[in-house]
């Protein structure tokens, strides 16, 4: 095994000002298509919830590390890679959702982007700033820090983990070539 | 085991028999790219595979149409790179005059019952109006696609939907449609194949069974299916490509569903999707004299002939209310060529519509502009998410929601206005 399948970050929970997470997040909130000509993952971080009322300020808060916390349907819409990209490009480590669209979903794992469902997000009482570790590979997650507890996610599915361990799909493609 | 429409399209592409949840690869029949994203696959394309060539060019396309011809310098950049890579390849591309790219592959043949196609349109699972299997996808997928043939997909379930009933005129598919979409949620059908049954839906033509499936997209789903009947049959045998061939798909009387529904359109009056979400949905009438200032008739979801024919039927010598900015576009060349030959473009001109050539349009804030901060707008097309068609407020209607609306000035159910 190459990738670290356990993964350590500071949360974001992505709530409307009552505090719960927000559902159905299309991609035209989370990477507006007024940037869709760009093509340098570098330059898409900035525009990262552009389009999210109350979170327009995101890009400029979070921190290489962090870890993005979501409700249900996240990624509807469009089938733009960037929605993804943009967070990779601000290096969010992990992505965790009640659930997700499938092109997103898709797009996320094809690029290596962990990305990982956990219905039970709404009730776990969680906090943004809260420090979390997930693995990956068995659904795990523990919430460090005063109260430890453990809630249960989804764990990879198989594919998604030989996708990210190759690194993403063209890596992964090129292997199955060689076999 | 019985096998449903998606099940069965799957296994004939992976040749063996599947099941909901397997992880198969899968053949495609058609790899598409469009303006948007078709430059991101030829950056990937290009880093990972050099000067390689795709596995079939002959499978493999371009369709230009969110913003043609471009009105932006990165648009028009990124359309250039695609149109480059797909001479040094050999790939056809259907330019920013052909129109949008679902459509275009179905009139020219790429897609016929029972076909695999992936593009970077979203909205390609409208090709299940003719029992194709469509999928959009992301850059780094279909640059995968474009140099394999093929991709890896998780088999869905299929929820089966049966239609009970009879609408009656003036409530049409699309008001099916968006009633489905609020019966079920952006999230009721989320990951899964869907089926359509019921008199209603076999009595539907090529260009309603489109508006249907189009918004699958806005159910959540990987796509919805409808069984072709003859009439879509001969429609894809005329169009026949070398090498195709068209036969019919449906779904085994043993298929497993994982979810029943029945839903009764008898006397449903037309409906509207209010801002800021597709499956807000409600009876036009709820929204009565509401102060309309734009109308869009056209995209994937109701850019055919029979939907401006409709409209124009519907208009007769009218003319739309002069506070009111009407905004046609024909989804293809072949729509807008028809709609050339039966005078309809003089029709609509007449009554102060501006009709554009083919393409998106407002769905991809194309070439029939934005809306502006506090507009309301009535659209024929599938989404009205803030930002999506500007920063105005969207309505999602039916095409003759929309003309009475825009001859009334204001939002009108075109029951009241026959």
């Amino acid at each position: 095994m190459g990738r670290e399948t356990v993964i350590q970050g500071r949360i974001w929970m992505i709530v409307d000002k009552q505090g719960r997470l927000i559902d159905d997040i299309d991609t035209d909130q989370i990477y507006h298509n007024a940037h869709l000509a760009v093509t340098d993952i570098r330059e898409m971080g900035k525009f990262s919830f552009g389009n999210l009322r109350g979170w327009e300020d995101f890009p400029s808060k979070t921190q290489p590390g962090d870890i993005v916390m979501v409700g249900k349907n996240f990624g509807a819409g469009s089938s733009r890679q960037q929605a993804v990209d943009c967070f990779a490009s601000l290096g969010i480590v992990l992505l965790l959702g009640e659930s997700f669209g499938a092109i997103y979903k898709r797009n996320a794992i094809n690029s290596g982007f962990p990305i990982v469902e956990c219905e039970e997000l709404a009730e776990a009482n969680l906090k943004s700033g809260n420090q979390i570790e997930a693995d990956v590979a068995s659904g795990g997650i523990r919430v460090l820090g005063e109260e430890e507890r453990s809630i249960q996610a989804r764990p990879f599915s198989q594919v998604q983990m030989d996708i990210y361990q190759a690194g993403n799909l063209f890596q992964y493609g090129k292997i199955l070539e060689q076999k | 085991m019985g096998m449903t429409i998606i099940e069965k399209i799957i296994a004939r592409h992976v040749g063996e028999e599947v099941v909901p949840g397997q992880v198969v690869w899968m053949d495609l029949d058609v790899r598409s790219a469009r303006d948007f994203g078709g430059a991101n696959v030829v950056q990937h394309f290009q880093r990972e595979y050099g000067t390689f060539a795709v596995a079939d060019r002959a499978k493999t396309l371009f369709t230009f149409d969110c913003v043609a011809p471009a009105v932006t310098i990165p648009y028009a950049n990124n359309q250039q790179v695609c149109r480059e890579f797909a001479r040094e390849q050999g790939i056809r591309v259907f330019d920013v005059d052909a129109g949008i790219g679902s459509h275009v592959m179905l009139e020219h043949g790429y897609v016929y019952p029972g076909v695999t196609v992936v593009g970077t349109d979203s909205h390609l699972n409208i090709l299940g109006a003719v029992g194709a299997f469509g999928q959009g996808m992301g850059d780094q997928d279909i640059a995968f696609a474009f140099k394999t043939g093929r991709t890896w997909f998780e088999v869905p379930e299929t929820i089966k939907i049966v239609i009970k009933g009879l609408y009656q005129y003036p409530t049409t598919v699309k008001d099916l449609t968006l009633f489905v979409v609020g019966k079920l949620g952006a999230k009721g059908a989320l990951g899964k194949a869907v089926e359509f049954y019921g008199e209603q839906i076999e009595r539907l033509n090529l260009a309603e069974r489109l508006t249907l499936a189009s918004m699958a997209t806005e159910m959540g789903a990987i796509t919805a299916l409808l069984t072709p009947t003859e009439e879509i049959l001969d429609y894809c045998q005329e169009r026949q490509r070398p090498g195709g061939h068209v036969s019919p798909i449906s779904a085994d009387p043993d298929a497993h569903y994982c979810q029943m529904m029945e839903l009764d359109v008898s006397g449903l009056p037309p409906q509207l999707a209010a801002p800021p979400k597709p499956s807000a949905v409600a009876p036009v009438s709820e929204y009565r004299g509401k102060a309309v200032d734009s109308v869009f008739l056209g995209s994937c979801t109701n850019g055919r002939y029979e939907d401006f024919a409709q409209a124009a039927e519907f208009l007769g010598t009218r003319k739309i209310k002069s506070s009111v900015m009407a905004k046609i576009v024909p989804a293809t060349r072949e729509v807008y060529g028809q709609l050339l030959d039966q005078g309809l473009v003089q029709r609509f001109f007449d009554a102060g519509i501006i009709v554009s050539h083919a393409a998106c349009g407002g769905c991809a804030s194309g070439q029939i502009g934005m809306t502006g901060k506090n507009e309301v707008q009535l659209s024929t097309s599938n989404r009205n998410f803030p930002g999506k068609q500007g920063a105005g407020d969207t309505y999602l209607v039916s095409p003759l929601t929309a003309i009475a609306s825009a001859i009334a000035g204001e939002i009108v159910s075109p029951e009241e206005l026959k």
